[in-house]
């Protein structure tokens, strides 16, 4: 089974170069000690760089040197397939003596034992014999041990233990050398620069470099004219390639369309990563990336980066518009038109709509400025208490509850309190009647929207409610404001409520809040006095352009009425009879107009109406004071309305 | 000019070889020269004196064919390095999306380098372009000549080299050198790819 030697793969036939000049170095020495210098003598290249030659060179040399040697040079699928054989007819024993007697043992091709356990059991038995007894083991390689796959780890330093070399691809010179050498060896000679040109040529092998001079000699046997570089160039299909004789590589060009073609592949497709990056990202924190995901179907890259700017800057107003709904009504900003970039009008609307639906709440009536409120001592306490509310609103008297009959201006003083919290920086006033507050929580539960209805009073800095006693019976209010309350007193956000008995005296109202309303002030309004009543009758003659005489004054001020409301009605009742009779209003109209016809004055007070402007709308149906004037002309229709 | 036109797919890369007077602008031009395939050069036009020394400029189209689906070209230019030819230099400047420095290595020359890199940085500027923001790359040519008349690679990078630009020793008459630089200039310039620049 042994291959014979090939007699021209010899030492003297072997060009010697700095890229193999170790390798054969070593051979020779091994040839020279066999058993002793390196052994095992493992060498190793890439393909057709002269190990075979080598090996074989070691075999002739050495059977030179002492013609007795037993000398095997086989490969690796050699010796297994006579190991298989050798087992196959029961002579494994033969086998295994046979190679235990050989000098010189050359494998070539050990890389092949990979997932040959066996064969590897088999070699290293044998290679632990041989260097037992001084024989010379060589092994070829196109790797080094380490890198042979799947191969015994003993294995490995065995191989490695003796010498391990490596044979590098032939540098230029060497190739010229080469080819001049194979070229002689054939008796082919060859014009200047022709084996130069070759030997520039990118050929990775000396087994390529001899099938180029093979062509060669075969081109100019054929063409009986020898062949020049240019020619050689063409033979070999390197017309392309540059003559050898300058610095660097021979095709230096194409190297540098490769380099470039690598650089462009990068940048070209710099901007898809780039846009994948961004889709990652978006999709990542939950936003739709059609828009993106568009842009990578497309071959060319329009305005890449605009494309993302322009995108995370919809996804940045998203998230504003977000933020701002969220505020305004957790629900709804959970709304997937939130998360998606292509469809902005939507969510902007979307977002408009929440804004309108949790607008402010309902703001204190600009009728009821505070300057025009008449103090005077019947509600002075009120006056003060209010005073110190708008010093230190929410600190001081939180809640505020003003108590007084119907009538006695509780409803101005609340809008008034209101107005001036409102003026205050940031300042989100509620002032609403206890009755709209009720309506519109029912319209909230009604609309399923209690969560925008609890957030647009959570924003207010203020919260007045008119008549407070309203919520009798209302418990799901009850339980709203309780919350809302704890909420203001703990931020410190002002709270001021009307009612027309203190809170202990409240039928239908939860202990909790009661008790509540009456932990801050209670502030009581009492029947007006002198002085109010003469404030609050110059103030309606103003308001009602007509003069303020001292005397009308002190004649409507000396009217025993009980409340600013009464009061009112009967300087309505005298400005309508000077405008009815064309004169200008003085004490003595006055003083006809209402001690003259008492009982239609008296007729007239039952419409029922507050003609301080407010309708409380505690019936729901209240429409328009002519109808109130003309449905409820009795008296005891009016003491129904006023205790409802 | 534009440097990727997407809608045509063209690449194309106009790079200048500037620098002083007999630094070796004109000799990188022709050792590219030798080496590109004929059929993928154009021809070199160059407007040179009697004494070979260049009068306008040196102009040289390559084309590397077809890469990533952009047929690609590159331009490449030379400016005369003498100091009255001005004009002309600032000429070819204009829209050139890199520069290759070619220093000439002698020592006694290292004054010609700095100032030819001034007035680079000046040109450039009259084109309102920030040298820094120029894809840019030094070459430090004739590193062949005697030891004692030149000054090394480090010293140079030293004396002009202060931004840290990639810079490359190189033979220009002897190809050293020469398609590292060209490689060197053509990635950064291709880099700004990557930066979306559109046509």
């Amino acid at each position: 089974m042994t291959t014979a030697l090939n007699p021209k793969f010899t030492f003297d036939s072997f060009v010697v170069g700095a890229a193999n000049r170790l390798a054969v170095t070593a051979a020779r020495t091994v040839v020279e000690n066999p058993g002793s210098a390196y052994n095992p003598l493992f060498i190793y290249s890439g393909s057709g760089l002269g190990k075979t030659h080598l090996l074989m060179a070691i075999g002739s040399q050495a059977k030179k040197v002492a013609p007795g040697f037993n000398i095997e040079y086989l490969t690796l699928d050699e010796y297994v397939e006579a190991f298989h054989a050798a087992i196959a007819a029961g002579q494994g024993d033969a086998f295994r003596r046979r190679f235990q007697n050989v000098d010189v043992l050359l494998v070539d091709d050990v890389q092949f034992l990979t997932g040959r356990a066996e064969m590897q059991t088999e070699l290293l038995r044998l290679t632990e014999v041989l260097q037992g007894t001084g024989h010379q083991i060589v092994l070829t390689c196109d790797r080094p041990p380490g890198e042979i796959a799947a191969l015994d780890e003993r294995l490995i330093s065995r191989f490695s233990g003796g010498l391990v070399v490596d044979m590098g691809v032939p540098d230029y010179e060497t190739r010229v050398a080469i080819l001049r050498r194979k070229a002689e060896e054939r008796g082919a000679a060859f014009q200047p620069g022709v084996l130069e040109t070759v030997a520039g040529a990118d050929f990775v092998n000396v087994r390529e470099l001899m099938g180029a001079l093979n062509r060669l000699i075969a081109y100019q046997a054929v063409n009986e004219t020898p062949i020049n570089a240019e020619a050689a160039k063409q033979v070999l299909g390197l017309a392309s390639v540059a003559a050898a004789t300058g610095g660097g590589s021979a095709d230096e060009f194409a190297q540098f369309v490769s380099d470039v073609t690598v650089t462009v592949g990068k940048a070209v497709e710099a901007w898809r990563s780039r846009v994948a990056e961004a889709i990652l990202r978006w999709e990542g924190e939950g936003y739709r990336t059609h828009r993106l995901e568009a842009l990578l179907e497309r071959d060319a890259p329009a305005a890449v980066d605009e494309a993302i700017t322009s995108f995370v800057k919809d996804v940045e107003r998203l998230k504003a518009l977000e933020t701002e709904v969220a505020a305004l009504d957790p629900q709804a900003a959970g709304q997937s038109i939130f998360r998606d970039p292509e469809h902005m009008p939507e969510a902007e609307e979307a977002a408009a709509r929440v804004r309108e639906g949790a607008g402010p709440p309902p703001a204190p009536s600009p009728a009821f400025p505070l300057a025009q409120f008449a103090a005077g001592a019947s509600n002075q306490m009120a006056m003060s208490a209010v005073a110190a509310v708008l010093a230190q609103p929410g600190k001081k008297y939180n809640p505020l509850l003003l108590v007084g009959r119907s009538g006695l201006g509780k409803t101005h003083l609340l809008n008034a309190v209101g107005l001036e919290l409102a003026q205050r920086r940031g300042a989100i006033v509620a002032c609403l009647s206890t009755q709209d507050f009720v309506d519109e929580l029912i319209a909230a539960i009604d609309g399923n929207r209690m969560d925008w209805w609890r957030a647009r009073y959570r924003r207010a800095t203020a919260l007045l409610l008119d008549d407070i006693h309203l919520l009798a019976g209302k418990e799901r209010t009850q339980e709203e404001l309780f919350n809302l309350f704890n909420l203001f007193l703990d931020q410190e956000r002002q709270l001021v409520f009307t009612a027309p008995t203190p809170p202990g005296a409240f039928q239908g109202i939860e202990p909790r809040i009661a008790s509540r309303l009456g932990s801050g002030l209670v502030a009581e309004l009492t029947e007006p006095d002198r002085d109010v009543r003469r404030g609050a009758a110059e103030r309606l003659l103003v308001q009602l352009h007509q003069p303020t005489e001292a005397a009308l004054l002190d004649y409507l001020a000396d009217r025993p009425v009980d409340s600013v409301r009464a009061l009112t009605t009967l300087v309505q009742r005298v400005v309508g009879a000077a405008t009815a009779k064309e004169q200008p209003l003085s004490a003595g109209l006055a003083r006809e107009e209402l001690e003259g016809q008492a009982p239609v004055g008296e007729r007239r007070r039952t419409s029922g109406f507050r003609t301080s402007g407010i309708v409380v709308s505690s019936a729901g149906g209240v429409r328009s004071r002519e109808k109130m004037v003309w449905d409820w002309p009795e008296p005891s229709d009016r003491v129904l309305e006023e205790s409802r | 000019m534009s440097l990727v036109n997407f809608t045509a797919r063209e690449i194309t890369c106009k790079i200048v070889y500037y620098g002083p007077g007999r630094s070796g602008k004109t000799t990188n031009l022709h050792y590219v020269y030798g080496r590109v395939p004929e059929s993928r050069r154009g021809r070199m036009v160059s407007l040179a004196t009697q004494t070979d020394r260049t009068l306008f400029f040196d102009f040289l189209p390559i084309d590397l064919g077809q890469i990533s689906g952009f047929t690609t070209r590159f331009q490449l230019y030379t400016v005369p390095g003498q100091v009255y030819y001005n004009a002309t230099r600032r000429l070819v400047l204009q829209g050139a999306d890199g520069v290759v420095f070619v220093a000439d290595s002698q020592a006694r020359q290292l004054d010609e380098n700095i100032e030819s890199l001034q007035n680079l940085q000046a040109n450039l500027l009259d084109h309102g372009v920030d040298i820094r923001g120029m894809p840019l790359v030094l070459q430090y040519n004739k590193q062949d000549l005697p030891r004692e008349l030149i000054l090394t690679s480090a010293d140079l990078d030293d004396a002009l080299n202060f931004r840290s630009l990639p810079s490359f020793p190189a033979d220009a008459l002897h190809g050293v050198g020469v398609f590292e630089t060209l490689k060197s200039i053509s990635e950064q310039v291709l880099k700004r790819l990557s930066q979306g620049t559109t046509a």
